[in-house]
């Protein structure tokens, strides 16, 4: 499917998904009450069929906490990328995608443990790399510590 | 630090009980403890615990310029070192739009495949270990050592060696380069048969891999398991030929392909991938291009601000680099999406209820490399 | 019998000296214990020598498989290695389990050595030079082994380790079925032989060593012999329980010194073992290599001595075993059992059914 094509496909299926431009691949803003249910709708439509989550990935982007998806269709070939942000950083909360996609269920564990950014309804949250008890959450542009990282 | 585990446990039954395999075992290939729920001889449960070779690699990239980032995605994926700089290369020089000369290309594609070869015998050596035949493993690393040889060459290192920069090459091959290379081939292509006659024909090897740790096509798109463990199972995710990148649009090969996703079939995708490589190879091992080893970049690179993702095929699947760049010479944020870590996320799924025996036999197959899980 | 003459002689003669100078020297009561401690003394000696060059010979064996050299560093040619292994063992502490029934835990390395003891003294290796000649030897020599199977499961027990406890029931599950096949595939050659006796057994292949002269079943036997002693002996593609990378190191995890090297020790002696009763039923012993009617030829061969003989068949087996161990994964325990009591036992079977008909027929050489 051409991008344009697709693009008009994903704003009828999605309304509330604000387009960015001049991105590498075609790039929506979703807001986060409504994540779920529009990825969800991306998946199971045919025209879209976006079936393979290859990249999940969080940002402290200053201002507002990101989560990044790459999605990519393998009957169709097409990729797009959703973001939800939140500029709440002491209670960051998403929806889970584990349920649509599988993989979700570790990337979403490392965005925990990195990040700090909890998500509903996660069969198992909990840190995947750093010790259990490890306090603060290192991705985080204001995550400092004296005794692990040394700034040059 | 103490470390303190509040798994949540499933209701003990009173015949279950737990096992840890790891951090040091010799077969889980690197610092990955398992916990393996059991009932008698059947696993229920398996839960990977990562993290105990977590570097922070992503946090320290946000302060290393995109050269010095090269070296640390060596260290990610030790045994597709070559793929996971070609990678950041392919990212820098995509976002500032500069055209390497052929050379570079044919080089790096070259050596690209050679590294696919030479993690595929590892595999190989190291799987017939976990089953058992000790042999196996002698005779992947005396075959792998060739390989190595040759980059030792050209490159200044058997490991790690950190030989491509964004715009092209450290330096330029070695004269021998090309000799070595074909007469490497020529070595390989007899002793891959008898890898043949040891482990694939073996039937002892076949009723401990067949029907073992079976993964749909459905299953190994959900749980994003790439490379050639999703090859084993149909799912079509090769990206020399979704998304080709260096000469891999004009050379012919085939995406090898097995429908019957149990261990068998992704042993068997490994094996004939490595025809395909050393095909890859002979096409392109007389043809280099004279020309520049690099092509003229700037002393410090600064990539535009904006986002910029590259995949590549790495020996163990679909290696992905996502950065967000805000102009300056170091990534505002770079991550790295990991073949290992999602296919180590299926290992649960596909081993319920088959004994500790297999589950040895699965996670071989899957050829997991802790580093690059944990990063 | 015009054979052996020399050796036989030699053999002979050199017994009734010795015999004779004690009965001389004191009341024929403490000749007696003189001489059988002399035996004794004899056999533990030939007991520990082959132990340690059975280990060197593996070493070098599988080095040479995997491309490389193995140890050459010790001694010439590495020959004093595995001496330099033992005494490091004798060395190591010996680690006493807190809560572990101690007087089993010491008792199991020695109930495996004292198993494979028993059996080697019934095993000839020239004529007249072994230790007991019953005639029902060969039922005596598998009743023998069978009690290492004690030995194994009573190390996994006493060890109050969850770990050893599987490696042992599963090891003990795998001793205990194998040990079938191996009677069968006995049973086969006496129905052969007509006779249990290991003398006997040897005599009558004067002119054809059983598995030519048993021809079809008889080399059916000798497959399944081969395949079911590797396992008895937990050796090659059937050490699931031992050598299993994925747990522990079964029921021997616990021992540690010079109780470890008793079992590594008797594994090597069981393989022996297993080795030589194969080398003795099938192959013929200390028997040469004769054929039926070249007195030639036969003459020829019987100028090397028996032991020679022996050694060189007992050898050629134990190298098959180590070729099997150093090629072939592994078998799943679940694939073992199968192996065992859906394919070995019903072969087994019509084997023996099979010998006796030829027998009864008499279409045997």
């Amino acid at each position: 499917m051409d991008l344009e094509k697709l693009k008009e496909r994903v704003l009828t299926l999605v309304p509330e998904a604000e387009l960015e431009e001049n991105k590498q691949f075609l790039t929506f803003f979703i807001p986060a009450g409504k994540l779920h249910t529009m990825a969800l709708k991306l998946k199971e439509d045919e025209d879209t069929a976006f079936d393979y989550l290859f990249c999940q990935s969080g940002t402290d982007m200053g201002k507002y906490l990101m989560v990044v998806y790459h999605l990519e269709s393998t009957k169709q070939g097409h990729t797009i990328v959703l973001k939800v942000k939140t500029e709440d950083r002491q209670n960051p909360v998403f929806d889970t995608v584990c349920d649509i996609w599988r993989t979700a269920e570790f990337h979403e564990r490392e965005i925990f443990d990195l990040l700090g950014i909890r998500f509903n309804n996660h069969p198992d949250l909990r840190r995947i790399f750093l010790d259990e008890n490890w306090v603060g959450y290192p991705l985080r542009k204001d995550y400092s510590d004296e005794v692990n990282i040394v700034e040059l | 630090m103490k470390e303190v585990i509040h798994t949540p446990v499933p209701s003990v039954e009173e015949e279950e009980y737990h096992i840890n395999m790891g951090p040091q075992h010799p077969s889980t290939h690197g610092v990955l403890r398992l916990v393996v729920s059991l009932q008698g001889e059947i696993v229920k449960n398996v839960k990977p615990h990562c993290g105990y070779i977590h570097r922070g690699m992503e946090k320290m990239c946000e302060k290393d310029t995109y050269p010095q980032i090269i070296h640390l995605t060596d260290r990610m994926d030790y045994l597709s070192a070559h793929i996971n700089n070609h990678a950041v290369c392919l990212l820098v020089e995509n976002a500032l739009q500069i055209e390497v000369p052929e050379r570079v290309k044919y080089i790096r594609t070259i050596m690209d495949e050679l590294c696919r070869i030479q993690s595929h015998q590892l595999w190989w050596a190291s799987f017939g270990m976990d089953l058992g035949g000790l042999t196996c493993f002698f005779y992947g690393l005396r075959d792998r050592e060739k390989i190595l040889d040759i980059w030792e060459e050209s490159t200044g290192a058997r490991f790690l060696q950190s030989y491509y920069t964004p715009g092209g090459l450290m330096w330029d091959i070695h004269p021998d380069f090309q000799k070595h290379t074909k007469e490497f081939l020529k070595y390989f292509r007899k002793k891959i048969r008898d890898y043949e006659k040891i482990l694939s024909g073996n039937v002892i090897f076949r009723e401990r891999s067949r029907n073992i740790g079976l993964m749909t096509k459905e299953e190994a798109i959900s749980y994003g398991v790439t490379g050639p463990s999703g090859r084993g199972s149909g799912f079509s995710c090769d990206v020399r030929k979704r998304h080709p990148y260096a000469l891999y649009d004009k050379v012919e090969f085939k995406e090898i392909l097995y429908q019957e996703g149990d261990t068998l079939a992704r042993y068997m995708v490994r094996m004939d991938e490595m025809y395909e490589s050393m095909h890859i190879i002979d096409q392109l091992i007389d043809n280099i291009p004279q020309g520049d080893f690099t092509a003229k970049m700037k002393a410090v690179i600064k990539l535009p601000a904006g986002e910029y993702y590259q995949r590549v095929e790495s020996a163990r699947g679909d290696l992905g680099v996502y950065c967000i760049s805000d102009g300056n010479k170091t990534p505002y944020r770079m991550k790295f999406r990991t073949p290992s870590f999602s296919n180590l996320s299926v290992l649960d799924h596909i081993s319920r209820d088959l004994k500790i025996a297999d589950l040895v036999a699965i996670g071989g197959s899957l050829d997991l490399v802790i580093p690059d899980i944990d990063r | 019998m015009a054979s052996n003459n020399i050796y036989d002689t030699f053999v002979a003669s050199l017994t009734q000296w010795i015999h004779n100078g004690l009965y001389h020297l004191m009341p024929p009561f403490w000749a007696l214990i003189v001489e059988l401690t002399i035996i004794g003394l004899v056999f533990l000696i030939f007991y520990a020598l082959v132990g340690l060059f059975l280990v060197y010979a593996e070493r070098k064996v599988c080095a040479f498989m995997q491309n490389r050299i193995g140890p050459n560093r010790v001694g010439p040619y590495g020959i004093f290695q595995t001496i330099a292994d033992f005494i490091k063992l004798l060395m190591k502490e010996l680690v006493v389990i807190k809560n572990s029934d101690k007087l089993l835990f010491t008792l199991a390395p020695f109930i495996v050595i004292i198993a494979s003891f028993m059996a080697i003294a019934a095993i000839p290796f020239a004529k007249g030079l072994h230790a007991i000649d019953f005639d029902i030897g060969i039922l005596y020599v598998i009743a023998v082994s069978s009690l290492g199977v004690v030995g194994v499961l009573l190390a996994g027990w006493s060890s109050n380790n969850k770990y050893s406890l599987i490696g042992a029931m599963r090891s003990g599950a795998q001793i205990i079925s194998y040990e079938l096949s191996v009677g069968m595939s006995l049973l086969t050659i006496i129905i052969l032989a007509g006779t249990m006796q290991f003398s006997e057994i040897v005599q009558g292949q004067e002119y054809g060593w059983f598995i030519f002269k048993g021809h079809i079943p008889a080399f059916i036997a000798f497959i399944v012999f081969l395949i079911a002693s590797t396992a008895e002996t937990n050796r090659g593609p059937f050490d699931l329980a031992e050598a299993e990378s994925e747990l522990t190191a079964g029921f021997h995890t616990e021992y540690s010194g010079i109780k470890f090297a008793f079992f590594f020790l008797a594994e090597y002696m069981n393989m022996f073992i297993v080795a030589s009763i194969g080398a003795t039923v099938f192959l013929g012993g200390w028997m040469p290599f004769h054929v039926w009617g070249w007195t030639g030829f036969n003459q020829v061969m019987d100028y090397i001595p028996p032991s020679i003989w022996y050694i060189g068949k007992t050898g050629f087996i134990i190298w098959l075993m180590m070729w099997f161990k150093w090629t072939f994964p592994r078998l799943r325990i679940d694939q073992l059992l199968n192996l065992e009591w859906k394919y070995l036992l019903p072969i087994n079977l019509f084997n023996i059914l099979l010998m006796a008909f030829i027998v009864l027929m008499g279409w045997h050489f």
